[in-house]
């Protein structure tokens, strides 16, 4: 182990999968680059797991066209494609062994030296003691370890993951998380892994691909896409956002100046994707300070918006959200750490919300603000995607 | 069980008896043989009783001088090895044709059952029905239908004759091919529906991964479905063999003189020649043989191995 895989490059051209009527995936073009950790991240349903059996060869794309290098390999069977699976469910086959169910892919493409590279990859997953048992005799976390160490330990050119942490707990998700990125750097391979949970995404991903209703809605670095989003649908579903309904009042080569409520904000013109005068600008919670009207707010240049009210504040350790009710009843939320510095601001209370321009972004006013909001948040324990 | 008892237990308080939380222990640990009780009865009166009986019918001797049907206790073992040095052609027979008839039934109710479980869709129940549709008439009228299915005028005697497998005089009927065709036919449900019930239980993504790792349809196939499979295929020909082996119909409808099976001299010794003693200890003989093969056959197939 160690050397990195001699993969090549995932490119997926305009795939469309449709079942009868139902399109679930709609024109999916893109590139996942040897070696890369990619993640599709989705609510369930968004099409983001048929993209991935399409890539696999457990479904055939509508439409469109996948290539792995050079080769087109859209219409290859699975069993002649370069690339493995981690199943939702494991799919561990339960008449063989531990051993045996690593072994399985390397014996039937002939390879030499099996037992040692079975017991390489179950070193990998720190299973190596276990090699005889049942699947039915490990536990989940077992289990989920065994299915990686059966699809890595053929190098494929790509590895696809779907939700493979989905059926562990909490606790144990966070360590697999870990645990993958581990492995994946360890042995250089591509991964490509599906997920509804944005925190595991961000947390392993080196690029992440939004899917929503089949189709992409934007892709790039955990953090551009945390701090840039490009729709409404992205600012809400990673993380989440407070989406203002804002008229733009001037557009200059590097800034946009613009209104909500008929208070003048600005934000550099580069962090607006929009065209129109109706824009929604965006700001995340952790950005915006609270001050309580009539105090000065510290710092110069920033955008200000008064006339809020708290309406709520919990406090959850590290931070206290709040709640706060604009004069047009939009309720605006804000993270303030804890830092025991500045106002300690109640319940009741008019405040002032501030925050840099540089932190708000522009989106295209003609989306429902409240896109990607209302997907319900992931069980912890048991979920299925 | 504890959830039954725990049900006795508390109709037990309902019922007002008093100090019922100490009584409840006893009955808890009672019921599970209360239970039992009513199959226990059964098999006694039903399966050990006549085991018994047969038994000492088994070692009987004719009463010298006496009416035809009248035998006596002599213990005399010897009738175990007369019986079975006289008719070992057919005990032989009789498992030769089981074994063909179950070979038979597993090469066609295998695909059958595969395509019910797997590829059916919505057809799933209706097929399954088909399966069981022939016991809704009888065992015997079915098999003397296949003497007209098989009779030298009938379609497949025709067919048989004209792709010239089958000579211009050939027949089908009072043939072993007949008697062999019989048993494959009659026992295919016993056959088709365990092989059904272990392939459906099966999670397809096992032969999906199979795919995913290199396998094509036939190794996975090979190295997935069939193993996982095998427990419907140890049910099946079990279920298809034992019956199959001790089975006379088939033979006295469909056959001639050359395919006596064990279970027909059985018979005629039962209820033609009144030659009980013979017809206990070839009953006898042939249980031990059946009880044997399959220990031999369980042992083999390794069902311990299976999940």
């Amino acid at each position: 182990m160690g050397t990195p895989g001699g993969g090549r490059e995932l490119r997926l051209v305009g795939v469309t999968k449709a079942f009868g009527s139902f399109v679930a995936v709609d024109g999916v073009s893109l590139t996942v680059p040897q070696g890369s950790f990619f993640a599709l991240l989705g609510p369930s349903g968004c099409g983001k797991t048929t993209t991935l059996r399409m890539v696999a060869g457990l479904e055939r794309p509508t439409r469109g066209a996948i290539f792995l290098g050079d080769d087109d390999v859209t219409f290859t069977k699975p069993y002649q494609r370069p690339v493995n699976t981690v199943f939702q469910n494991y799919a561990l086959f339960p008449h063989l062994d531990v051993g045996e169910n690593v072994a399985f892919g390397l014996r039937r493409r002939g390879e030499k030296d099996v037992r040692r590279r079975v017991a390489e990859a179950l070193d990998l997953v720190e299973l190596g003691h276990l090699a005889r048992r049942k699947p039915a005799q490990l536990s989940g976390g077992q289990q989920q370890r065994v299915a990686l160490a059966r699809a890595v330990v053929n190098r494929p050119d790509v590895l696809l993951l779907d939700e493979p942490l989905g059926a562990l707990d909490l606790k144990l998700r966070r360590q697999m998380q870990i645990e993958l990125k581990r492995i994946q750097t360890e042995v250089g391979l591509t991964f490509v892994h599906v997920t509804h949970d944005q925190e595991e995404a961000m947390t392993m991903a080196d690029t992440i691909a939004v899917m929503n209703a089949g189709r992409i809605e934007q892709r790039g670095a955990p953090v551009e896409l945390y701090e840039s989003p490009a729709s409404a649908y992205v600012a809400n579903f990673l993380g989440q956002s407070n989406l203002l309904r804002a008229t733009v009042s001037e557009r200059a080569a590097d800034r946009i100046r613009f209104e909500v409520g008929g208070q003048p904000l600005a934000m550099p013109a580069a962090r607006c994707r929009c065209d129109g005068a109706e824009i929604l600008a965006g700001v995340r919670p952790e950005k915006v300070r609270l001050t309580v009207e009539g105090r000065p707010a510290e710092g110069v240049d920033l955008n200000t918006l008064a006339g809020g009210i708290v309406t709520d504040a919990s406090f959850t350790g590290v931070s206290t959200q709040f709640l706060v009710r604009l004069p047009w009843g939009q309720e605006v939320t804000v993270f303030a750490q804890n830092r025991g510095v500045g106002d300690v601001v109640g319940v009741g209370e008019r405040v002032v919300l501030s925050w840099a321009p540089e932190h708000t972004f522009g989106l295209d006013g003609a989306q429902d603000p409240a896109a990607g909001a209302e997907v319900e948040e992931p069980v912890a324990v048991g979920a299925v995607g | 069980m504890s959830s039954l008892g725990s049900v006795a237990a508390s109709t037990a308080q309902a019922g007002g008896v008093t100090g019922a939380e100490g009584a409840a222990v006893p009955r808890r640990r009672r019921t599970p043989y209360l239970l039992l009780l009513p199959g226990l009865l059964w098999l006694a009166l039903f399966f050990a009783v006549p085991i018994l009986a047969l038994g000492s019918t088994s070692l009987q001797t004719r009463v010298p001088g006496a009416e035809l049907g009248v035998y006596t206790q002599t213990f005399r073992w010897a009738n175990f090895p007369d019986a079975l040095r006289e008719y070992s052609p057919q005990f032989a027979r009789a498992f030769l044709y089981a074994g063909l008839a179950t070979v038979l039934a597993l090469a066609i109710g295998y695909p059958l059952a595969y395509a019910i479980a797997l590829k059916a869709g919505r057809w799933k129940n209706l097929l399954l029905v088909l399966v069981i549709a022939p016991f809704f008439t009888s065992f015997i009228l079915r098999t003397i239908a296949w003497r007209q299915v098989l009779a030298d005028e009938g379609p497949v005697v025709g067919v048989l004759r004209a792709l010239h497998l089958l000579g211009s005089t050939g027949s089908l009927t009072a043939t072993n091919v007949a008697v062999v065709a019989g048993l494959t036919y009659n026992f295919l449900p016993f056959m088709t529906l365990p092989l059904y019930a272990s392939l459906e239980r099966m999670d397809p993504r096992l032969v999906e991964a199979a795919g995913d790792l290199y396998a094509n349809g036939l190794t996975g196939f090979r190295r997935v479905t069939l193993p996982l499979s095998m427990p419907g295929v140890i049910a099946g020909t079990l279920l298809t063999f034992i019956p199959a082996a001790g089975d006379y119909v088939n033979a006295a409808l469909l056959g001639n003189p050359g395919t006596t099976m064990i279970g027909n001299i059985i018979d005629s010794r039962f209820f033609r020649v009144v030659d009980y003693p013979t017809a206990a200890a070839l009953s006898f003989l042939l249980m031990a043989a059946i009880l044997a093969l399959v220990f031999v056959y369980i042992r083999r197939a390794g069902t311990e191995e299976l999940v």
